[in-house]
């Protein structure tokens, strides 16, 4: 069983689904001899050829663009761009064509492609490399977003994502790109898109991350349980959309308590959607109001210090225990 | 030069240089595009050579495609005054842009127009009683036909161009025949999203023609307040695409330019650029009143050089048409029309129910109850 990190897990995931199906192809900046910034598509060139593997000039909003024809024509593209920062510029093509061609189309020309960004700061990158910026997508009709935690998952998840007949919004935590190894399997791996995955069984309070924060949310779950007493329950969502609201209104039903952790701006963020989702469902479990642990609703601060704008694992700890002291 | 010129020169005319000024040093010369011209103002052959020679049964038959586009654009605007359309964009005037256009595509290639298209839309395959549907507000005018292999327009001016690109890329990709036509108006050349798009086919020499409707205006904003030099064929020097610039009120013009242009793209040497020069006759759409920002002196002028009376003068001149047939063509399109309006009052009936059925293939969980709650809605309201 081979020891990947996430960009290898990644680099796996293509590789797969572009040997199992011709029609998936992947375009970008420098994906091709260059195997992209973080080498996620390192090798495929050589594998798979120019046609398959396409460098396209410096223009986002044309890589989203040209992406949704191809996937019209029925090819199945996996268009790379670069930091997620610069998705703002394919924000046009995003929302008028690839969220929305299925249902202008009435299911003619549905709109197979994912967009792979690495997003989330925690790296000492430049101004606008380390955005989250989730929620927007989340907020348009049309796209899933999903966004993996560890190697396993990614490649699990990314396979899912150019299976999925729908357009899917793929976020990479890149501060997890190289962070550890984790085992993955010798056969490929395929995860449903819209499932949460309880990572941690617990009785007291359920705490939800996903992405780059699962890292700093188990941290504090095992200082919590071994120093605190406190029996967390952790989910990591994967999905933003479409969520797993069940899983949500299971856990938070059983412990009555929950903490949130992202780390994009708080007001209209995944956390703030959450919460509504468990005012509608779980309302009357609840012992304490539900908190979030958020970026603040700022711009990403230049990386010096970045580390003291993230949510860490005290900062969730504390968050736990004034939540679990609340009367 | 003027960025009409291509229209009010002499019929002598055949190129002109493309002179850019420069801040420096006056002027740079970057070759000269051709202008394409068949016939002139009043129907006269001004080009032989780049007569496409059309059998009478073809050329009767883009007569016909043009006088549908016509009498379609100015039925919807009767019934929009009347309540009955909403707000849409007549295509009046640029009827010899749009038939010319498509008439030199195969069934199999592949088109993406703009909003103001409606003409070359019917020529295509769309029928005109489900047209009405899509601009009287009904979801289910935006189907394709089944056999047509269309592009929905966009609303947004000029976010078509990528995806119509992008199936070009498709097409070489695969190295299948087959070539996209897209066309977009003299505003949209503003969008950056165009000019990637252009730098995208030449960088892939993918089989696609740009065709821009250069019609004059934007809402109210003239071509010179759009466009830093307003012949937009000169800007396929720029980014690596051959172009030409057409008389856009001449069909056979027209056909010549753009059958050039597929035969380029098709046979393998990539994408080609057709500034079709002519000029929006009536409202940008029926929300627009041009009286606020143009002269009808200008509109008057433009009159004298209608597409349709020029090709009349020329199927005339030919023994193709007389006035007897053209009176006769005019009734049995309008009756055409009429009916596809008769069509269209018997299917116009909204379907508030299926408003969630086209977003994803299968609908996630969560917007299944979603769905529900909308049903109840609707259930309440008792709404079938």
């Amino acid at each position: 069983m081979p020891q990947l990190t996430m960009v290898e897990a990644l680099n796996l995931a293509l590789g797969e689904s572009m040997a199992a199906d011709d029609r998936v192809c992947v375009m970008g900046e420098d994906v091709g001899i260059n195997g992209g910034v973080f080498r996620v598509t390192k090798g495929l060139l050589d594998r798979f050829g120019p046609e398959r593997v396409i460098d396209t000039p410096l223009a986002e909003n044309a890589i989203v663009g040209t992406a949704v024809g191809m996937a019209v024509y029925g090819l199945k593209p996996v268009a790379e761009i670069q930091f997620s920062g610069f998705t703002m510029q394919a924000f046009d093509q995003i929302e008028q064509n690839m969220a929305r061609y299925r249902n202008r189309t009435r299911h003619r020309y549905p709109i197979s492609m994912v967009m792979r960004a690495p997003y989330g700061g925690g790296i000492r990158a430049v101004e606008h490399h380390s955005e989250s910026r989730e929620a927007y997508w989340a907020h348009t009709p049309g796209l899933k977003v999903v966004i993996p935690s560890g190697p396993r998952n990614a490649r699990a998840l990314l396979a899912a994502a150019i299976a999925d007949p729908d357009p899917v919004i793929f976020y990479e935590p890149k501060a997890v790109y190289r962070a550890f190894r984790e085992e993955v399997s010798e056969e490929p791996e395929v995860m449903e898109i819209g499932k949460a995955h309880v990572v941690r069984l617990g009785g007291d309070l359920t705490l939800i991350g996903y992405g780059a924060m699962m890292r700093p949310v188990l941290e504090a779950a095992d200082d919590l349980v071994e120093e605190h007493g406190v029996d967390v329950e952790v989910i990591d969502l994967l999905s933003i959309k479409p969520m797993d609201t069940p899983a949500l209104v299971e856990s938070v039903s059983k412990t009555g308590r929950c903490v949130i952790v992202h780390e994009g701006p708080r007001t209209c963020g995944v956390a703030a959607e959450i919460i509504a989702r468990l005012n509608e469902y779980a309302f009357e479990y609840l012992l304490a109001p539900i908190r979030r642990v958020t970026g603040f609703d700022i711009h990403f601060p230049f990386f010096q210090v970045e580390k003291h704008y993230l949510p860490d694992s005290d900062s969730i700890v504390a968050a736990v225990k004034e939540t679990m002291s609340w009367r | 030069m003027s960025p009409r010129s291509a229209t009010s020169n002499s019929a002598a005319s055949r190129t002109h240089p493309v002179r850019i000024e420069s801040r420096a040093d006056g002027s740079i010369d970057l070759g000269s595009i051709e202008v394409i011209r068949v016939l002139d103002e009043q129907g006269d052959v001004v080009n032989a050579d780049l007569d496409p020679s059309l059998s009478d049964s073809d050329l009767l038959r883009i007569y016909r495609g043009m006088v549908r586009s016509r009498r379609l654009d100015l039925r919807m605007l009767a019934m929009q005054r009347q309540g009955e359309m909403g707000t849409f964009a007549p295509g009046l005037g640029q009827e010899a842009t749009q038939i010319g256009q498509v008439y030199p595509m195969t069934s199999r290639d592949w088109y993406a127009p703009s909003y103001r298209s409606i003409g070359a839309q019917v020529w295509r395959g769309w029928s005109m009683d489900q047209l009405l549907l899509l601009w009287a507000g009904y979801f289910e005018g935006f189907g394709i036909p089944e056999g047509v292999n269309d592009l929905p327009f966009s609303i947004v001016i000029g976010a078509h161009v990528p995806v119509a690109t992008g199936v070009a890329m498709g097409i070489r990709n695969r190295k299948d025949d087959g070539v996209v036509v897209t066309n977009f108006g003299d505003g949209a050349s503003s969008q950056g999203i165009v000019a990637e798009s252009f730098n995208f086919a030449a960088v892939y020499k993918a089989p696609i023609i740009f065709i821009v409707e250069s019609n004059g205006w934007a809402i109210s904003t003239p071509i010179e307040k759009q466009c830093g030099n307003p012949v937009l064929a000169a800007r396929g020097v720029g980014f690596g695409l051959p172009a030409v610039r057409v008389d856009g009120n001449d069909v056979l013009g027209m056909i010549a330019a753009c059958s050039r242009a597929i035969d380029h793209a098709r046979s393998g040497r990539g994408p080609y650029l057709v500034e079709a020069v002519t000029y929006r006759m009536s409202l940008h759409t029926t929300a627009d009143d041009p009286k606020v920002y143009r002269k009808d002196e200008e509109v008057k002028a433009w009159e004298a050089k209608c597409p349709i009376r020029r090709f009349e003068n020329y199927l005339k001149a030919r023994d193709v048409l007389d006035d007897e047939a053209i009176a006769r063509i005019g009734e049995e399109i309008e009756q055409e029309v009429l009916a596809a309006r008769e069509t269209f009052r018997k299917r116009a009936v909204p379907r508030p129910k299926e408003i969630f059925d086209f977003v994803y293939e299968q609908l996630p969980a969560d917007l299944q109850g979603q769905k529900a709650e909308y049903l109840e809605r609707l259930k309440r309201k008792s709404v079938e």
